[in-house]
């Protein structure tokens, strides 16, 4: 962060300092006098102050959809903010393919699904079929990755299995769908198996991804990384080798 | 034809033509062979209803059981109906619980026994289909009483809860905004699922479960919305997935009016065999021809795993391949809802005339198909402010080509299935675009030999070489090598395989004959 940059921020509509935000949400109430006040006070409590509902339209039945413009009260103090930073080199894929033949000498198993009923491949797909995304090859490009996609709808056990028969270093397993939390159940099923089945040294590194994610949730989904939206293959690859060869040998 | 795109009439009579070559040689296999699940809605139509306590439909327990004792190449409904026979009882879901406690026995019977069993199961199922054409039937009466939209394109919108009891709210609301059609989205899974699940759900992930029960409660809240509105609101559902044929048959019986019903999307999106797929597609489609049924079909999803525009060719390929099975199965062209999307990268340079292109020569192609044109999806993001202008122009492409039922697209489509107030957001920019350009079609002819023309020309041609080398080789083979959404499918693998039996010399389907010798 450079020095002259402010540490405590608040948005800003067209000029600093001014706090503006502009939201939107439906409340479930027939559009009246009343409903408007209660856009306020929603917007007020989420702390905005003065907040102007400059639009509120009946949707059927007692419903009504509100915009909100308004100056919202809260400072972001960019020194609090905690988000997963990249705390690994990215490699190229000669590099990868180097330090994987050099040092661990064999190949790294991977092996990926979609598991639950998510049937959501693009993404996996993106990381792992040579075919890749945003101009990069994905995994089974990389000649010291040996990758196993198993496609959509995997349901844990097979994953299990699978990783057993592969000798997997790492699973890799994508969630799309979030309705109901489906992708956070999914997760922690797939982790807990792992842990039942696997002593802790032996177990693959647990990998998931997906655009809904939020990254900081490792603990609590019992799994080692999250990749988010926009996820490129060339960043899974690094994190490969970082957390299973430079990391690895370092704590050793 | 209407003319706008100067297509080559030989060029499009030969198109038909290959698209009858590839697709004759699945349409034999099919008529050779059965599934499960074309047993089961055979047994559905001969009155079979509910699940045992553990919900598994008494159309399961039974199929298992007739399966188990003389396998399913002979067809169920001769066996089942001897046993009724042997067992001196009319009620065939009691007969389904007496199989299922194991204590009766099913056999092939021959001679008079045989010709017993053949004409009793024959009138069971007569009278189910008789019950569909009741239903048929009294919707002409409603749609003479309520009336059709007043507007094409209908307007189409999904609701998704999980839930049937929030759908329902949310689909009268959706009416009452301006949707002519409501679809209930299905919950995740439940196409791989070979059964049916029965009665009133409530736990669906990103859509409800399709069941008799569901498919019943919202055609009757759609029913009063109808009144209500004054125009007849359709229902639309899913016959996808393992279950197709059975799903075919509860629309029938239930009045829904239209039915995702694709030739190819189970195989290329859900890994299901290829062969139980087209099976278990034709019996689908011939319960829909009866039952008066849209069939909506599915090119749209190939977009999402392909490029647009690289891959459009791939598009009119399977809308001429739905359009033989279609027409093979009894389906007339006013039901066939054949997918295509706007789906090009907003990226592309002159994207939006390349859709207009590729919609154009759908409708010419088709000129007597409703086509379903479906929104951008793969190329909206969280942006949803961009997305809104997305779907602006996407309406407005829609409404320039004359599309016959038009899906609204969701300016959140990256983030959320849809929130009760983007529908309504969304049935404002589909308005506003209606509303304001609602018959530039008359006035928008593509200049001759300019871009659009010869963008549409050049798709036809690409469709026409594909399907030249889908000849060369066979349908199957294409899916296998991953022709279509660039999914590889092979024949021998893929879900549901071990449900599918080719027909013995005896093999009776009554339902299937009375189909048949109606069209
Ligand atoms: C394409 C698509 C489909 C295709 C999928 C084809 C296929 N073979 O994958 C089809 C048409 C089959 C489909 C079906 C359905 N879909 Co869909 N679909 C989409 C769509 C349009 C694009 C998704 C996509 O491909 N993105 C591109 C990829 C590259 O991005 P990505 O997945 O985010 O992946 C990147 C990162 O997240 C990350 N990543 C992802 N996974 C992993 C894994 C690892 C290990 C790592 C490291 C990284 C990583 O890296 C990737 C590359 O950068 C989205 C809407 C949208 N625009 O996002 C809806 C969407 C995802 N679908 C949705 C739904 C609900 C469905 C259905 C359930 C609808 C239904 N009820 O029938 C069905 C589902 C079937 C099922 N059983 O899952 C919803 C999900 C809503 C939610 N948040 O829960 C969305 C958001 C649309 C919506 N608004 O309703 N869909």
């Amino acid at each position: 962060m450079s020095g002259t940059q402010k540490a405590i921020v608040r948005p800003y509509g067209d000029t600093t300092g001014d706090g503006m935000v502009q939201v939107s949400f439906t409340l479930p109430v027939s559009h009246d006098k009343r409903a408007e006040g209660a856009a306020v006070q929603l917007a007020n409590r989420m702390g905005i102050d003065p907040a102007m509902v400059v639009h509120a339209k009946p949707m059927g039945d007692g419903f009504t959809f509100f915009v909100v413009y308004g100056r919202v009260n809260h400072l972001v103090d960019l020194n609090a903010v905690q988000v997963v930073e990249r705390d690994f080199a990215l490699l190229s894929a000669k590099d990868v393919n180097t330090v994987i033949k050099q040092r661990l000498r064999r190949k790294l198993s991977v092996v990926g699904a979609c598991i639950g009923t998510d049937a959501h491949t693009v993404g996996i797909d993106a990381i792992l079929n040579v075919k890749g995304i945003a101009g990069e090859k994905g995994l089974e490009y990389y000649r010291e990755l040996k990758v196993t996609n198993l496609g959509a709808q995997v349901s844990v056990p097979e994953l299990v299995e699978a990783a057993r028969a592969e000798k997997a270093d790492a699973v890799l397993v994508s969630q799309v769908v979030t309705q109901r939390d489906a992708h956070l159940h999914n997760t922690r099923e797939m982790s807990a198996a792992f842990r039942e089945a696997m002593p802790a040294g032996r177990r693959p590194l647990l990998i998931v991804g997906g655009p809904r994610f939020d990254e900081t949730m490792t603990d609590e989904l019992g799994v080692d990384r999250i990749f988010g939206r926009g996820t490129t293959p060339g960043e899974v690859a690094s994190y490969l080798v970082h957390a299973l060869i430079t990391q690895r040998k370092a704590m050793a | 034809m209407t003319g706008k795109l100067d297509l080559d009439p030989v060029l499009v009579a030969r198109a038909r033509e290959l698209a009858r070559r590839a697709g004759q040689p699945v349409v034999d296999l099919a008529r050779s062979h059965t599934t499960v699940s074309v047993e089961r809605a055979v047994l559905r139509l001969a009155g079979v209803t509910g699940a045992d306590p553990d919900g598994i439909p008494w159309v399961n327990r039974l199929v298992d059981a007739v399966v188990a004792d003389v396998g399913l190449g002979h067809g169920v409904a001769v066996p089942v109906f001897d046993a009724l026979t042997r067992e001196g009882i009319t009620d065939v879901t009691l007969l389904a619980q007496k199989a299922a406690a194991g204590s009766v026995r099913f056999a092939v019977p021959t001679g008079r026994a045989a010709t017993a069993a053949r004409s009793a199961a024959r009138r069971a199922v007569a009278a189910g289909v008789r019950r569909i054409d009741r239903r048929r039937a009294e919707r002409d009466r409603l749609i003479k009483r309520h009336g059709d939209p007043k507007q094409r394109p209908w307007i189409y919108l999904i609701v998704a809860t999980g839930d049937i009891y929030e759908d329902i709210p949310q689909a009268q609301a959706a009416a009452r905004a301006g949707a002519d059609v409501i679809a209930v989205i299905r919950s995740t899974g439940q196409s791989l699922l070979d059964y049916v699940p029965e009665g009133a759900t409530r736990e669906g992930f990103a859509g409800t479960y399709a069941t008799q029960e569901n498919f019943r409660l919202m055609r009757a809240a759609l029913d009063e919305s109808s009144k209500e509105l004054g125009r007849y609101v359709r229902l639309t559902n899913y016959a996808s997935g393992l279950c197709m044929p059975e799903m075919a048959t509860l629309a029938g019986l239930e009045r829904l009016d239209m039915m995702l019903n694709d030739s190819m999307y189970g195989i290329l999106f859900r890994d299901i065999n290829p062969i139980r797929t087209f099976v278990d597609q034709r019996f689908s489609r011939q319960v829909h021809a009866r039952a008066g049924i849209i069939i909506n079909t599915g090119e749209d999803n190939y977009l999402t795993t392909a490029d647009a525009v690289d891959e459009a060719h791939t598009v009119t390929v399977s809308q001429l391949l739905n359009e033989f099975f279609a027409h093979e199965a009894g389906l007339a062209d006013w039901q066939l809802g054949l997918g295509h999307a706007f789906e090009i990268n907003p990226e592309v340079p002159e994207s939006f005339r390349l859709e207009l292109a590729h919609a154009l020569l759908a409708r010419e192609l088709f000129p007597d198909a409703p086509l379903k044109w479906m929104p951008p999806t793969k190329h909206m993001t969280g942006d949803v402010f961009r997305g809104n202008l997305l779907d602006g122009f996407f309406n407005l492409a829609g409404t320039l080509t004359g599309q016959g039922i038009l899906l609204v697209g969701m300016m959140t489509e990256a983030v959320v299935t849809p929130w009760l107030s983007d529908r309504d957001i969304a049935l404002q920019n589909v308005r506003y675009v209606l509303g304001a350009a609602g018959g530039l079609h008359e006035d928008f002819v593509p200049a001759p030999g300019g871009f659009i023309r010869r963008r549409a020309n050049q798709v036809l041609g690409e469709a026409l070489d594909l399907l030249e080398r889908i000849g060369e080789q066979t349908l199957l083979t294409a899916i296998a090598e991953g022709t279509f959404g660039i999914m590889k499918r092979p024949a021998d693998r893929g879900k549901g395989l071990a449900g599918v039996a080719a027909h013995e010399a005896d093999y009776c389907n009554p339902a299937t004959e009375i189909l048949e010798a109606a069209a």
